[in-house]
């Protein structure tokens, strides 16, 4: 059946009320029945929840074959305890048919590509897939086809029962004795723990994997011990320097400049750039550099920014110690400068996944979110956007907060370059539709700006001030004529992957790729 | 043209492509790698071809390790090597001849 | 194939940015960033041994990207390499609009490129007369010779000095206030004008310095340069923004050409705009005004 974006989905994967795409804020005002966890009692005092292994952990948590494990990616690449913790199941305890429920994924879990091949990890649901990872579920090696979701989408499965966590593991650069875990201090520090939140207290068991115990209470605590069942120390839950960059630098790449100095540009030309406007970007580089040129705008009109969320780095922390944004909303950080700030710098706080983007709760903050800026693999001329499948088709991206922010804003702004080496990224069909296109409302390339024709009134704020805007069909003409117009992937019937919009319909399905032959 | 002697052109970037020419004795055998293989592994190899024969080489042992290159690079690269496996890459190019 | 348009000996040229000839992920799309003239370099920036490689990357950049309004120079190697004359062909049958004159010391230098140019536009059937020419000064005896270089073609535009190698032959650095190049800046904006041509000022090469780039470009709008040569594109902006006319200047410029284009009608030649005396002299000054005020998007009018 083909849904909202022409993108035709199987119809045995519409089962279980399971609907197609419809356009957005379709759920709107429909009720859901919240899922519940079966949790253990634990009546009788104990002095500690430390365990000695995650193999005893997982015994004491009943790990059975079949069960669905989840996690966590705010270690990034970082990340040792996805690996750790599959070892010790599969290897160690000989579990079978697992399925992986992650907030992300990436190529720090290459590992977990030879269980897939062994068939031992049979289901994937995450928001970002790349990697040796990306590689085997493109290549049809998954036994069931891999859950992509949103950031915001992840917690409203949660809550709707469609994801069902049998063990949720936090990685904790702090814990206590119980479990109060935070993701501040310690030798794998990583500043907010937004995506643990939820899925420790859904989860019907929870292990905390710490390398730095600290006194009990580990206050205030992101996830806390009244919901975990063990805890267990390792020797290292992450690589520093891959958790954390030193810090996010403004790019000096003069494309990145200059497509973000008219990212600014657009935002000052609307009526929503006023004082206590809403915030957020993401951390490539034109979307960051777009803050510096933001801030020459807000100075200029002396006005303030009220607050941002998102994934937080270095500049916008710079812009609060400045006084010139009033609260930071942190449901991740990118950088030291943003590890370091939270809940130190007056205004920076952390927030849950369920807080930032969940479409099915009660007023999500990207729900009252003026910008955001994004960043997009390819983007088509009904303004769909592909932040997931090469232009290979293979699984190398993560939609994660993209859609849901895109969708919550009064104005999305795409900053992309026309071109990536020979790939065109205005193209006349994505790869895969990860962000509806009547969720997208700019773009910003490094060859012209064009305004989604859904948004007249977008149009004339650029009009009255004077920016040059074009068609997107003449931008992606412009593409082909730089880098020719691209063959069309083949593909065969097998699913490897099905995209699912925020509010659960189904947005897409990625197949798996027929190899070229010459 | 004849291929005389190994010769090669174009660098890894990103962007480029790295063209080697090779003495061979059974028409053209291209081995072509791309980044872009799905989108445009067929017009690369069109490219590569009709620019070799173009150029008049017969017999040659082509590889091409491309890295996103344009067809203008592409045309470059395979052109510069061929001249150079002459040794008459250095001067009275026939620019507009067969170059074009 | 891109056919472009005759270039035009006297253009808007305030900025001119290097491209090395043989990168082609920056040679194919320079032009977006908004510069006046695009310089693909085949000398410094092209290894000795990739010369031949940068010439056919070059010819076909040349034939297939559409470079629009922006002008394309090609920087030669040196008349004492053996590269120069294949660059001289491959420019003018890939059509550049110009070609700048590494190292130039005399007008003989401007002949010599001038015969070999003129052979290429036979050999290639190109328009006679149709390859630019400008010249780099980086000798203390090309600063000399300014005037009869300068002065020695038809096909000259413009001139411009290239600091990295004339510094060294004054055993001087660059310094803040620009003390280390002013004669010869000087020398060279004199013969410019006296030969009626353009004059670029070099390259700032510290990018991390942006308040002595600054203070270079103001110093250099200041001493009358038209123009300066760049080498990333986050210098345009600001070259642009200080070589763009006030608007006070545009509305005395527009005057001028309304009142004396009116009196030449009537045949007086001279006459006062807003009190101060104003003859047929000051008509190309406050064309030229306009010009640039309608390059930086400021006149909208139709009088240029």
């Amino acid at each position: 059946m083909k849904n909202a974006v022409g993108r035709e989905i199987p119809d045995a994967l519409l089962t279980d009320g399971r609907e197609v795409y419809q356009g957005k804020q379709y759920m709107d005002g429909k009720y859901i029945q919240k899922a519940s966890p079966r949790t253990r009692r634990c009546e009788k005092p104990v002095d500690s929840k430390v365990v000695a292994s995650l193999v005893d952990a997982l015994k004491q948590c009943g790990a059975k074959d079949g069960m669905t494990f989840s996690f966590h990616h705010h270690l990034r690449d970082g990340d040792y305890v996805v690996n750790q913790v599959m070892a010790a199941a599969i290897e160690e305890l000989g579990l079978c048919d697992l399925t992986i429920a992650a907030t992300s994924l990436g190529s720090a879990h290459d590992p977990i590509a030879d269980y897939i091949e062994q068939g031992k990890v049979i289901g994937i649901q995450t928001s970002g897939i790349r990697g040796r990872m990306g590689e085997v579920v493109s290549a049809g090696k998954l036994k069931t086809p891999a859950i992509i979701r949103s950031h915001g989408g992840r917690p409203r499965a949660i809550e709707a029962g469609e994801v069902h966590i049998d063990i949720a593991f936090v990685a904790a650069p702090t814990s206590d004795c119980m479990g109060n875990c935070r993701g501040i201090g310690g030798k794998s520090n990583c500043g907010s723990l937004g995506y643990a939140m939820m899925d420790a207290k859904y989860a019907d068991h929870v292990v905390v994997v710490t390398d730095c115990l600290v006194d009990f209470p580990n206050m205030p605590a992101s996830v806390e011990a009244i919901d975990v069942d063990a805890v267990v120390v390792v020797d290292s839950i992450g690589n520093p320097k891959k958790i954390a960059s030193a810090a996010a630098r403004i790019s000096q790449n003069p494309r990145d400049l200059m497509m973000a100095e008219n990212v600014a540009k657009v935002i000052a030309s609307t009526p929503y750039f006023k004082d206590g406007f809403s915030f957020q970007t993401g951390v490539g580089g034109p979307s960051l550099a777009a803050n510096l040129f933001l801030e020459q705008y807000m100075d200029e009109r002396n006005i303030k920014m009220g607050w941002a969320i998102g994934g937080i780095c270095g500049p916008l922390v710079e812009l609060l110690k400045k006084g010139k944004v009033g609260k930071v909303m942190d449901v991740q950080d990118f950088d030291l400068d943003g590890v370091n700030s939270i809940n130190q710098t007056p205004g920076h706080y952390e927030m849950s996944a369920s807080q930032y983007a969940n479409p099915a709760n009660k007023g999500a903050f990207v729900n009252s979110l003026d910008f955001v800026v994004l960043a997009a693999l390819e983007i088509d001329t009904g303004f769909n956007v592909n932040v997931l499948t090469g232009s290979d088709g293979v699984l190398r991206g993560a939609p994660g907060g993209h859609p849901d922010t895109a969708a919550g804003s009064k104005c999305c702004i795409i900053v992309t370059p026309l071109t990536r080496g020979r790939m065109a990224t205005v193209c006349e069909h994505v790869v895969t539709v990860t962000t509806p296109g009547d969720c997208v409302d700019v773009l910003v390339t490094d060859y012209g700006i064009a305004v989604n024709p859904l948004r007249p009134d977008l149009i004339a704020c650029l009009d009255e001030a004077g920016i040059p805007h074009v068609s997107i069909e003449s931008l992606k003409e412009k593409a082909y004529a730089l880098v020719g117009r691209p063959d069309d992937l083949e593909w065969e019937d097998q699913v490897v992957a099905i995209l699912e919009a925020r509010d659960g319909t189904i947005l897409d399905v990625v197949r798996k790729i027929k190899p070229v032959t010459l | 043209m004849e291929i005389l002697k190994p010769a090669m052109a174009g660098t890894l970037e990103s962007s480029d492509a790295q063209v080697t020419v090779e003495p061979g004795t059974q028409g053209i055998q291209l081995t072509l790698s791309s980044s872009v293989m799905n989108q445009y592994g067929r017009q690369i190899r069109a490219t590569i071809l009709e620019t070799l024969e173009r150029l008049e080489v017969k017999n040659a042992n082509v590889t091409v390790v491309d890295k996103g290159a344009l067809d203008c690079t592409l045309k470059a690269r395979v052109e510069c090597a061929v001249f150079r496996s002459a040794d008459c890459s250095q001067q009275n190019i026939p620019w507009g001849g067969v170059i074009v | 194939m891109i056919p472009r348009p005759r270039p035009e000996r006297f253009r808007l040229r305030r900025t001119m940015m290097f491209m090395n000839a043989q990168k082609p992920g920056l040679i194919k799309d320079a032009y977006i960033y908004g510069c006046d003239s695009i310089m693909l370099d085949l000398e410094d920036a092209v290894a000795e041994n990739q010369k031949d490689a940068a010439r056919f990357s070059l010819y076909h950049a040349l034939k297939t990207i559409d470079y629009g309004d922006t002008e394309v120079i090609v920087r030669i190697n040196g008349l004492d390499t053996p590269h120069w004359q294949e660059d001289i062909r491959v420019c003018v049958a890939g059509g550049a609009d110009g070609i700048r004159i590494a190292k130039c010391e005399s007008a003989k230098d401007v002949h010599t490129v001038e015969e070999a140019v003129l052979a290429a536009e036979r050999e290639f059937g190109v328009e006679e007369g149709r390859t630019l020419l400008m010249a780099a000064l980086e000798s203390p005896k090309g600063i000399l010779n300014a005037y009869e270089i300068c002065s020695a073609s038809e096909r000259m535009f413009g001139v411009a000095i290239s600091g990295g190698d004339f510094r060294k032959c004054m055993q001087t650095t660059p310094q803040p206030d620009g003390i280390d190049m002013l004669a010869a800046r000087g020398q060279m904006l004199l013969a410019a004008r006296a030969a009626g041509i353009q004059c670029f000022d070099t390259v700032f090469t510290d990018l991390d310095d942006q308040a002595g780039f600054e203070a270079e470009v103001l110093q250099n709008k200041t001493m009358g340069f038209d123009g300066k040569s760049l080498i990333n594109p986050k210098q345009i902006r600001f070259v642009h923004q200080v070589f763009a006319p006030t608007e006070k200047e545009l509305i005395q410029a527009e005057k001028i050409v309304r009142v004396v284009r009116e009196n030449a009608a009537k045949g007086l030649g001279v006459f006062t705009v807003d009190g101060k005396m104003i003859d047929i002299a000051f008509l190309p000054g406050a064309e030229r005004t306009l010009r640039l005020g309608k390059a930086c998007g400021m006149y909208k009018g139709d009088l240029v």
